[in-house]
């Protein structure tokens, strides 16, 4: 098992009428093979533009203005005015953007959008070959091949979840970044989505998984290690239970406490939130656990 | 708690809803029985689709039962129309899940509690409107601001607020927080309880979250699609459940210091497509 995904240095900024928005300040994660990271941090803290920027989806105002990503060894510059290959995308490292499920086109049947993933990367590919890919992959995964046929309307939200998330793994890219896939959902379709996202990485169609979520106790379930945002940076990053049940930074600390879960500790307590911006939070230094 | 004084301020007998018709009919509640004490905050669970959001909706008046009968304060309030209606609000007020789109972007805050204070009278609303404030932790500083200008949590304070002008009886707060951050969210049930227990409001809260329900309910009831499956003090129902879809709910819900049980993937699509 060696390095799968290694981003350095990452700086994003958001370009606005000459006020510019550091979203992303000087982050670096790495992923190893089989591996979720979870990227949690609420609202504003810049976990999906680090999430658009890895799977090179930056587009203005956002600008990346520094930082690499190497996969399998092959290092792409992102700052200034790389050029990023086109085939990259999607098939190497692939995007699920918060939502996905409710932006298919509602007129049109599932294949229809299958066939428009495939042929955007290989122009002489078949109606027949997509489709094939695409029955054999929802099979494999333990979806009907009758999706195919429907249009997004006949899918329930959990399965139309399953569904965008296969399509997006097409390719097989080697990470998916996916942006709040759960958030949406029944807890019932949670858990079967983050058991498909296992089953992937165990199957090897994919190697590894960005997660990017507010909802830490999906991350409990899902990720292998976690890195928490704040304002732009990464304030902890390590292993799921340390970062869980041993948490270092005041303001992990501050988020594991407000979290309601339905354990017998949280009833007839008292919680007391956070206001929405604490200086003392962003000053105290980074910790990365090992 | 309440202690042993248990009245009942709402009840809701054997309601029905259902839309449309013949083959495309949909039975949104069937046969639902409950009753929301006084001081106290009772909160109803379901996934989507449950029927939760449109039994709110009835309790509020916004929308007709199909047939049943609904009780406030000893009076039928089934059928309300009219000044009968606009009284009702007056005691009946709510909180809706969005908080960036129930406010009108051009209104600063004044503007909008002084549209709420025409109903209560310029005398008390100005008095009111420094109080509902300070209920939800905010002074008059905020009035001069437009919702741009504040945060999700900020901004559901304030529609909190809004319907504090009115001193309602009963508070109906549907998915109210779940649009906000986990830190944020602490805050606004925060200002419930406090309302329940400074005050003695009772309170409504539709919510999908177990956890926020654990949190802040007295009483839980659990819907699925449209039947109350169950419904019981907050300790008996999240933590020793009777019935099999609230157990299923409960083993389902990700909780942050122990990990959710995985199964096969296939067992468990099974089990959601026959459900």
């Amino acid at each position: 098992m060696g390095t799968l995904v290694d981003a350095r240095n990452i700086r994003g900024v958001y370009y606005s009428g000459g006020k510019d928005v550091v979203a992303v300040n000087d982050v670096s994660v790495n992923i190893q093979e089989g591996e979720v990271l979870g990227l949690a941090g609420e609202s504003g803290s810049g976990k999906t533009t680090l999430g658009s920027i890895i799977a090179l989806i930056a587009r203005p105002p956002l600008h990346v203005e520094r930082g690499s990503l190497e996969i399998d060894g092959k290092v792409q510059e992102l700052g200034g005015d790389a050029k990023v290959p086109r085939t990259w995308r999607g098939a190497v490292v692939s995007m699920l953007p918060q939502g996905a499920m409710n932006s298919v086109s509602p007129t049109k049947r599932i294949r229809h959008l299958v066939y428009d993933v495939m042929k955007s990367h290989d122009s002489k590919v078949s109606k027949d070959e997509a489709f094939d890919r695409a029955r054999e992959r929802l099979t494999t995964l333990g979806l009907p091949a009758r999706v195919l046929d429907a249009y997004p309307h006949q899918l329930s939200g959990g399965m139309k979840q399953r569904t965008v998330t296969i399509i997006s793994t097409l390719l097989n890219p080697r990470l998916l970044v996916a942006d709040e896939p759960t958030s949406a959902l029944d807890v019932t379709s949670q858990k079967i989505l983050i058991e498909m996202l296992l089953e992937m990485l165990e199957k090897k169609i994919i190697s590894g998984v960005i997660f990017v979520t507010h909802d830490l106790p999906v991350l409990r379930t899902v990720a292998t290690k976690i890195a928490v945002m704040y304002q732009g940076r990464i304030v902890e990053m390590g292993p799921t239970t340390t970062l869980v049940d041993d948490p270092q930074h005041p303001y992990t600390q501050a988020l594991m406490s407000s979290v309601l879960a339905p354990e017998p500790k949280y009833t007839n307590i008292r919680i007391e939130g956070m206001s929405s911006f604490d200086r003392s939070l962003f000053d105290a230094p980074a910790v990365i656990h090992k | 708690m309440n202690g042993p004084k248990t009245n009942a301020i709402y009840t809701a007998e054997h309601i029905h809803k259902t839309f449309g018709h013949g083959a495309n009919q949909v039975v949104a509640a069937k046969d639902v029985s409950f009753e929301l004490i006084e001081g106290q905050t009772t909160t109803i669970v379901g996934e989507s689709g449950s029927g939760k959001s449109t039994m709110a909706r009835m309790v509020l008046g916004l929308m007709p039962v199909t047939s049943g009968k609904l009780t406030f304060q000893g009076k039928d309030v089934t059928h309300l129309k009219g000044r009968d209606r606009t009284q009702y609000w007056r005691d009946v007020q709510a909180v809706f899940q969005d908080p960036f789109s129930s406010f009108n972007q051009f209104f600063t805050v004044g503007t909008l509690l002084n549209r709420s204070m025409s109903l209560v009278g310029r005398k008390v609303g100005q008095q009111r409107m420094e109080e509902s404030l300070g209920y939800v932790g905010m002074d008059t500083s905020v009035l001069d601001r437009h919702p741009h200008e504040m945060s999700g949590g900020q901004r559901q304070r304030v529609m909190i607020a809004r319907a504090l002008m009115m001193r309602p009886k009963l508070l109906i707060a549907d998915e109210a927080t779940s649009m906000l951050d986990a830190s944020l969210r602490v805050n606004v049930l925060n200002v419930l309880t406090d309302l329940r227990d400074q005050l003695g409001m009772t309170i409504l809260f539709i919510t999908h979250d177990i956890g926020q329900a654990c949190y802040l309910a007295d009483r839980v009831l659990v819907m699925e699609h449209g039947i109350m499956v169950e419904q019981g003090p907050t300790e008996q129902v999240i933590f020793n459940p009777q019935h099999e879809y609230t157990q299923r709910l409960l083993a389902d819900v990700p909780k942050l210091h122990e990990a959710v049980e995985l199964h096969d993937l296939r067992e468990d699509l099974a089990t959601v497509e026959n459900a």
